[in-house]
């Protein structure tokens, strides 16, 4: 349970959710692992919330109750990053507040978290949210260190490249190529698991 | 009780809100010094910048107050009024008439001995606002160095003009043209402006963003006219 959302169930790359915050803040590997850190953290505790009120819950209203814990939750946590993060909140700016929107919050919420106990619940929305994270950083990798010749903001590639005329790939930084390289994830991921080709 | 009744259903969604939002606001209060201390060494870094001075950020507080000597605010007349320039809000007085605007001036004192004057100026580049400080030296219309900033440009493209590349171009160009006040001009590379200010090329790929900054430039300097006459002697 802790383990699947790795590689063979990962939300990513085999059930495609959160897409959108790959493309927005993988163009440098920083935000990209402190996305992944505040999308681990609202989705293990929205997670243990909603399992620990799944009996209470209406199911006509269940939607709007896992809408105002996430919402609730992110808010806090871009509350925490403004205090203790600063030059990082300012980067992800808005797309901490598109955790909200983020499917993966609500697929989990909705697919575990209203059937099963705050444990379990705990294990499976830190397990999402590593396999989320894996795929933002191997993007955010990519990305900075073809398009920027960087890492974590340090210069990896060396001038000598650049002397000889190596330039970083621009387009690597413009969102089209997160999707290629998310692609990218997903072949190989399919080539290595025969059972998730479709037939 | 029927836990799908109406009943249910409305009281259940208000303690939830209740219990929500007192959270929020516990949360907002107990974090909020310690944003604000965050912005405003923030911004005091950007005004560093603008003199060329990049301190680690644990120096920038005690470099700022070291640095920063005097900071007044003037009117468009160039008279001095009272408040703390810190606290004034370039991006609502950017959307005043210009007669009407608060116009704080940072005054520094480098180790060299020199004075530069810092103005903050506000504007809107393609996604969202842009902003930035230019620091001129005591003579009121050479630029001694610029500092942008932006929200949300586009990355590898209008993004560029926080890049040294884009603002150290303004280094050493003149505000004044013998006694007519021209902000610089941003235009495309390789162009002219259609005056005899001076201009600096723009970013490539990033017209609407650089077309922003010359915009800034002129909406947030033009006030500072009568100040910084007084300057020139």
């Amino acid at each position: 349970m802790f383990f699947n959302p790795f590689s063979k169930d990962n939300p990513v790359v085999v059930q495609i959710l959160g897409i959108c915050s790959v493309l927005a803040v993988t163009a440098k590997l920083e935000p990209a692992i402190v996305m992944g850190l505040s999308v681990i953290a609202v989705l293990a505790f929205s997670n243990v919330i909603i399992s620990l009120l799944r009996n209470t819950i209406p199911t006509n209203i269940r939607i709007i109750v896992q809408l105002v814990v996430v919402a609730g939750l992110v808010v806090i946590v871009s509350q925490l990053l403004q205090a203790y993060a600063y030059d990082v909140s300012k980067q992800l700016s808005v797309f901490i507040g598109l955790i909200i929107t983020n499917c993966i919050l609500m697929g989990r919420l909705e697919a575990f978290a209203m059937g099963n106990r705050p444990w379990p619940s705990f294990l499976d929305g830190v397990g999402n949210g590593i396999g989320y994270t894996i795929i933002l950083v191997v993007v955010g990798f990519f990305r900075e260190l073809l398009g920027s010749g960087t890492l974590l903001g340090y210069q990896v590639v060396p001038q000598c490249l650049y002397d000889a005329g190596y330039v970083n790939n621009g387009l690597m930084i413009l969102p089209p190529m997160a999707l290629v390289v998310v692609a990218c994830i997903i072949w190989v991921q399919r080539s290595a698991n025969k059972d998730l080709q479709e037939k | 009780m029927n836990k799908q009744g109406n009943t249910y259903t409305i009281i259940y969604i208000v303690v939830l809100v209740l219990v929500v939002g007192a959270a929020l606001a516990a949360t907002s209060i107990s974090l909020r010094p310690r944003q604000q201390a965050n912005a405003d060494a923030d911004k005091m870094r950007q005004i560093l910048a603008s003199v060329l001075i990049t301190p680690a950020p644990a120096e920038v507080i005690p470099t700022f107050e070291a640095t920063v000597s005097r900071r007044f605010i003037v009117d468009a007349e160039g008279a001095e009024v009272a408040g703390d320039a810190f606290a004034v809000n370039v991006a609502e007085q950017s959307k005043l008439p210009s007669a009407e605007r608060l116009l704080p001036v940072y005054e520094c004192r480098l180790a060299d001995g020199s004075v530069k004057y810092v103005l903050p100026v506000y504007g809107a580049g393609l996604w969202g606002p842009i902003w930035g400080y230019v620091a001129l030296d005591a003579d009121g219309s050479t630029i001694y160095g610029a500092y942008f900033a932006h929200q949300g440009e586009t990355p590898g493209l209008g993004a560029e003009i926080e890049k040294p590349a884009f603002s150290s171009q303004f280094e050493g160009k003149q505000l004044f043209k013998g006694a007519h006040f021209l902000p610089v001009a941003v235009v495309k590379a390789g162009r002219k402006p259609a005056g005899d200010e001076d201009y600096v090329d723009g970013v490539s790929g990033g017209t609407i963003t650089s077309k922003g900054v010359g915009a800034m430039l002129s909406d947030c300097l033009a006030p500072y006219e009568a100040y910084l006459s007084t300057l020139r002697k």
